[in-house]
C-alpha cells in the first residue's frame, strides 16, 4: 500500500500544517486554554495560525498578555489593535498589579521585571483556571528550550521538571492535567527565526513598527545596543549615539536590545536573517547572559 | 527578494533524523560537528560553548555542549533528554533530534525516534556493538524508521583501521538480518575531528562512499513515502453559529489533518464509527476553499449531508474503510517507572480517539540482547513486549507497518496522567 508520493508540502507548508494540528489538539483536549499574545513576531505568527486553524469560527480561546509595564508603546498599541481586528477577547495582567499585591517583590526599584512575569502568569492561570497556555517559544531560541516538549507539563506550582518530562510520541499529544496543573503548548517549536520571517512575508503579516529599521539613541554596552529610553536613561559617562536599528525580538524594554540595521522591509530583514552571525537571543537579550542557565532556571520557576 | 541565493528556490521539504546508540559513543559531538561544519552555529553560541568548555577545564572546544543544554547534562557530561536542532542546506530543512544513550532515558530516545525518518546509529569503534546499540537499533526498526545509517565513530582512536570498521559492519549486518532490518548503510567517521561528516578525512581515504551529509541530502523526505489510503481523524468540529453572520448558521467544518492519502472536492467519504456516507462539498484552510488536499495538510472538510460527526471520529473513503476492532495485538514499549499492571485499566489514545483499555495477555517480552522472546507477567520501564489489549469501545486502526499514524497509540495512566506506554499495532482483527 506504500508508494512514492509526488505531491509534497514545502517546508513552510509543513510547518504551518503541523502547528495548526497542535493548536487543534490543545483545543480538542483542554477545557480552558489561552493563547499568549505579546504583539511580538512569534505570537503574530501564532495568531495567524490560530486563524487558519479555526476560521470561520471564533478563536476558541482568549488572548493573554503578561505586561511588565515596561513595553514599547508601539507594541502595546499593535497588540490592542490586532486583538480588536480579530474580535478576540484580550486579557491583560500586569506585573505592577502583582507588585501591588506583594506577590512580586523587586530586589531594587530598577531590577528588571522580566523574570517576575512568571508570578503574574501563574496568578492569571489560577484566576481564570487556564489548563493550557499556548506560547510562541521556539526550540532554536535557547539551549534549554531545545529540550522542551511540544506539550510541556507544569505542576501545581507552575514548575517544569526537565529531567522528568512526559514521553511524547508521534503526534499523539497528551495534554491531560489534574486541577491546578497546566500544559504549555508550543505549536511553533520546530520553527527557526528564518522560518518565522519567511512565514510573515508569505502571509503578509503586519508587525509593530519597531521591527523595522528606525533611528534610535543607544549606548554600546558589552557588545549589545542598550536603547536609551525614559526607563533606561543614559548614565553619566555613557556615549549616546543615534543610529538606525531594528528589534529582532520585542520584550521588556529593560532587557531587550535592538540590532544595528538598515532593513526597513520584510525582504531586507529576510536577507539579513539568512546571513546573520549572531543568534536571536545572543544579539538581543541582556537577561540570558547573567549565567549559563538563566533560561532553564526561569523556566523551572514557571516562565513561558 | 533582495538576496535570491539565501533561500531555497526548489524546496525539497524537510527531513527529520535522530542520533542514537550507546552512552558516550559521540552522538552529541556528532550533531555539534555537523552544525559546526555546515556553519549553522552562530558566533555567539560558539563563543558561549568555548567559554563553557574552558570553564570545565577542557583543552579543546566540546561540541556536545551545543545540544547538552540542561544544567544536569553539562554537570555530568551526558545527555538526559532529547535536544532538537535545526539546519538548512539551501535545498532542505533538517530537524535533528539528539537522543540520550543511557538506558535509564530510553523513553526519551523513543520520543525522538517516533517522528524521525532516518536514524544515525553510532558505534564506538573501540567498543563495537553494545546492548544499547542493539536496543536502539531494535527500537528504530520497531518504530518504522525507514532509513538507518550506522556510523562507526572515533575512528581516530583505532588508527583509522579499515579492518575495525569492517568487523563492526559484519557484526551489525548479522544482527540486522536476524531482526529483519533490510537496508542499512555504513560509514566510518570521527565526530571529534570531523572526518566524513561534511568533508572527507584524508585519514579515512580507503572509504569511497558518500559523506554523512551526502547521505542526509539524498535520503527521501518523510512525506514522500506514505500510505495511500485516506485517513482523516477529526480533531475539532467548527460550528460558528454567528448571529451576526446568518450565512454561517449551518456551517459545520470537520477539522483535522490528513494522516495519509489525498482528498478532493466531490470525493465520497465515510464517517466511522457511524458508517454514514457523504461527499466532500468543500475543503478549506482558514475559511478559504482549496480544490484538494494531500497527506500532512491540516484542513477543514465540509460535507454535503448533515451527518453527526465529532472529535475522535475518522473519515475515510468508503472502499478503503478499516475494520472496527475491540481487541488489538500490539508491540508496546513500557515507559513508566511504575510497572505495567494487568489488573489496571489504562486510557488508550489512538489518533484523536480515546478509549479505556485493559491488558488481555502479555504474549512475550523481548530480550534485546539475545533477540529472544521470553515469557513475562509484568513489564518494567524500557521493556518491549508483545501483548493483547481489550478495549471498551472500538477503534479503527491500520497495522503500524502499513501506516505509522493510524497504527500507533499511547497508553496513559489516569492517576498521574503520565504517558506510560507506546504501542504499535501488529495485526488488525475485526470485532
Ligand atoms: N577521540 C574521539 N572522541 C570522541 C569522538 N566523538 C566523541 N568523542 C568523545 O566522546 C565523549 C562522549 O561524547 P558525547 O558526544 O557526549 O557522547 P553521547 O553519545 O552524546 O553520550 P550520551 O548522550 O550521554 O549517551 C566526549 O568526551 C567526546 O569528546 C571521536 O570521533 N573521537
Ligand atoms: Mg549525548
Amino acid at each position: 500500500m506504500n508508494r512514492l508520493n509526488t505531491r509534497t508540502l514545502t517546508h513552510l507548508d509543513w510547518l504551518e500544517a503541523d502547528a495548526i494540528h497542535i493548536l487543534r489538539e490543545v483545543v480538542g483536549q483542554c477545557a480552558n486554554p489561552a493563547l499568549l499574545f505579546s504583539g511580538g513576531k512569534d505570537s503574530v505568527c501564532l495568531l495567524r495560525l490560530a486563524e487558519k486553524a479555526f476560521r470561520p469560527g471564533p478563536l476558541p480561546f482568549p488572548l493573554l498578555h503578561i505586561d511588565t509595564g515596561h513595553n514599547y508603546p508601539e507594541v502595546i498599541d499593535f497588540r490592542d489593535r490586532r486583538a480588536a481586528e480579530l474580535d478576540a477577547r484580550l486579557v491583560v495582567r500586569s506585573v505592577e498589579d502583582s507588585m501591588a499585591r506583594g506577590s512580586v517583590v523587586l530586589k531594587h526599584p530598577s531590577e528588571s521585571r522580566n523574570k517576575h512575569q512568571s508570578v503574574t502568569l501563574l496568578e492569571a492561570i489560577e484566576e481564570f483556571g487556564f489548563d493550557a497556555c499556548i506560547g510562541g517559544a521556539r526550540r532554536d531560541e535557547e539551549k534549554s528550550r531545545a529540550k522542551e516538549r511540544i506539550m510541556s507539563f507544569r505542576d501545581a506550582f507552575g514548575g517544569w521538571d526537565p529531567k522528568n518530562q512526559r514521553p511524547e510520541l508521534w503526534s499523539l499529544y497528551n495534554a491531560r492535567v489534574h486541577q491546578g496543573e497546566n500544559i504549555r503548548a508550543f505549536p511553533i517549536s520546530d520553527w527557526t527565526e528564518l522560518d518565522v520571517w519567511q512565514y510573515i512575508q508569505r502571509e503578509g503579516l503586519a508587525l509593530p513598527p519597531i521591527y523595522f529599521a528606525h533611528p534610535r539613541p543607544v549606548v554600546r554596552t558589552k557588545g549589545l545596543l542598550r536603547p536609551v529610553t525614559p526607563l533606561t536613561p543614559a548614565l553619566a559617562d555613557d556615549q549616546v549615539e543615534e543610529i538606525r536599528v531594528r528589534f529582532r525580538t520585542v520584550g521588556d524594554i529593560t532587557c531587550t536590545a535592538p540590532v544595528e540595521s538598515e532593513a526597513d522591509s520584510i525582504d531586507a530583514i529576510l536577507a539579513e536573517t539568512a546571513v546573520t552571525t549572531l543568534s536571536e537571543r545572543g544579539a538581543t537579550r541582556m537577561d540570558d547572559q547573567t549565567s549559563e542557565s538563566s533560561m532553564e532556571e526561569r523556566k523551572r520557576a514557571g516562565y513561558f | 527578494m533582495s538576496s535570491p541565493h539565501a533561500f531555497p528556490q526548489i524546496d525539497h521539504g524537510l527531513l527529520r533524523f535522530l542520533t542514537c546508540g550507546s552512552v558516550d559513543d559521540g552522538k552529541s559531538t556528532l550533531i555539534g560537528r555537523l552544525l559546526y561544519d555546515t556553519k549553522a552555529i552562530l558566533a555567539d553560541t560558539l563563543s558561549a560553548i568555548e567559554t563553557s568548555s574552558q570553564r570545565r577545564g577542557l583543552s579543546e572546544m566540546d561540541l556536545s555542549l551545543l545540544t547538552d543544554g540542561l544544567q544536569a547534562e553539562r554537570e555530568q557530561g551526558i545527555t538526559i533528554d532529547v535536544a532538537y536542532r535545526y539546519f538548512s542546506t539551501g535545498t532542505r530543512k533538517y530537524i535533528i533530534a539528539d537522543a540520550p544513550g543511557h538506558e535509564q532515558y530510553t523513553r526519551n530516545m523513543v520520543t525522538a525516534a517516533s517522528t524521525a525518518n532516518l536514524a544515525i546509529i553510532l558505534v564506538d569503534a573501540r567498543k563495537g556493538m553494545l546492548t544499547q546499540t542493539r536496543r536502539h537499533s531494535y527500537l528504530a526498526h520497531l518504530v518504522g524508521i525507514p532509513h538507518l545509517v550506522v556510523a562507526v565513530n572515533k575512528m581516530d582512536l583505532v588508527d583509522h583501521d579499515q579492518g575495525v570498521f569492517e568487523r563492526i559492519r559484519d557484526d551489525y549486518l548479522y544482527f540486522a538480518a536476524r531482526l529483519g532490518i533490510g537496508e542499512v548503510r555504513f560509514i566510518p567517521i570521527s565526530a571529534l575531528h570531523g572526518d566524513n561528516i561534511v568533508a572527507r578525512g584524508a585519514r579515512l581515504d580507503w572509504y569511497r562512499g558518500p559523506t554523512l551529509l551526502e547521505m542526509l541530502e539524498t535520503a527521501p523526505a518523510a512525506h514522500t513515502e506514505v500510505a495511500e489510503n485516506f485517513r482523516f481523524p477529526v480533531q475539532y468540529v467548527c460550528r460558528p453559529r454567528d448571529s451576526a453572520n446568518p450565512g454561517l448558521h449551518d456551517y459545520r467544518g470537520f477539522m483535522g489533518r490528513l494522516e495519509s492519502g489525498e482528498i478532493a472536492v466531490g470525493d465520497a467519504v465515510q464517517a466511522l464509527p457511524s458508517g454514514r456516507i457523504s461527499r466532500v462539498k468543500e475543503i478549506q484552510i482558514g475559511g478559504l476553499g482549496i480544490p484538494s488536499a494531500i497527506h500532512e495538510q491540516s484542513v477543514a472538510l465540509l460535507l454535503e449531508d448533515e451527518i453527526d460527526i465529532s472529535r475522535g471520529d475518522l473519515l475515510v473513503k468508503p472502499d478503503e474503510a478499516p475494520e472496527a476492532v475491540k481487541t488489538i495485538d500490539a508491540c508496546v514499549c513500557w515507559l513508566s517507572e511504575t510497572p505495567l499492571s494487568t489488573a489496571r485499566t489504562y486510557l488508550l489514545r489512538h489518533t484523536t480517539r480515546k478509549v479505556k483499555a485493559k491488558v488481555g495477555r502479555i504474549h512475550h517480552r523481548l530480550d534485546v540482547n539475545r533477540l529472544e522472546r521470553e515469557p513475562a507477567e509484568q513489564l518494567q520501564m524500557n521493556d518491549i513486549a508483545h501483548l493483547s489489549l481489550k478495549l471498551a469501545q472500538p477503534i479503527f486502526p491500520d497495522a503500524y507497518a502499513d501506516n505509522r499514524a493510524t497504527g500507533a497509540f499511547i497508553l496513559i495512566d489516569e492517576s498521574t496522567n503520565d504517558t506510560v506506554g507506546a504501542g504499535m499495532i501488529a495485526t488488525v482483527e475485526s470485532v
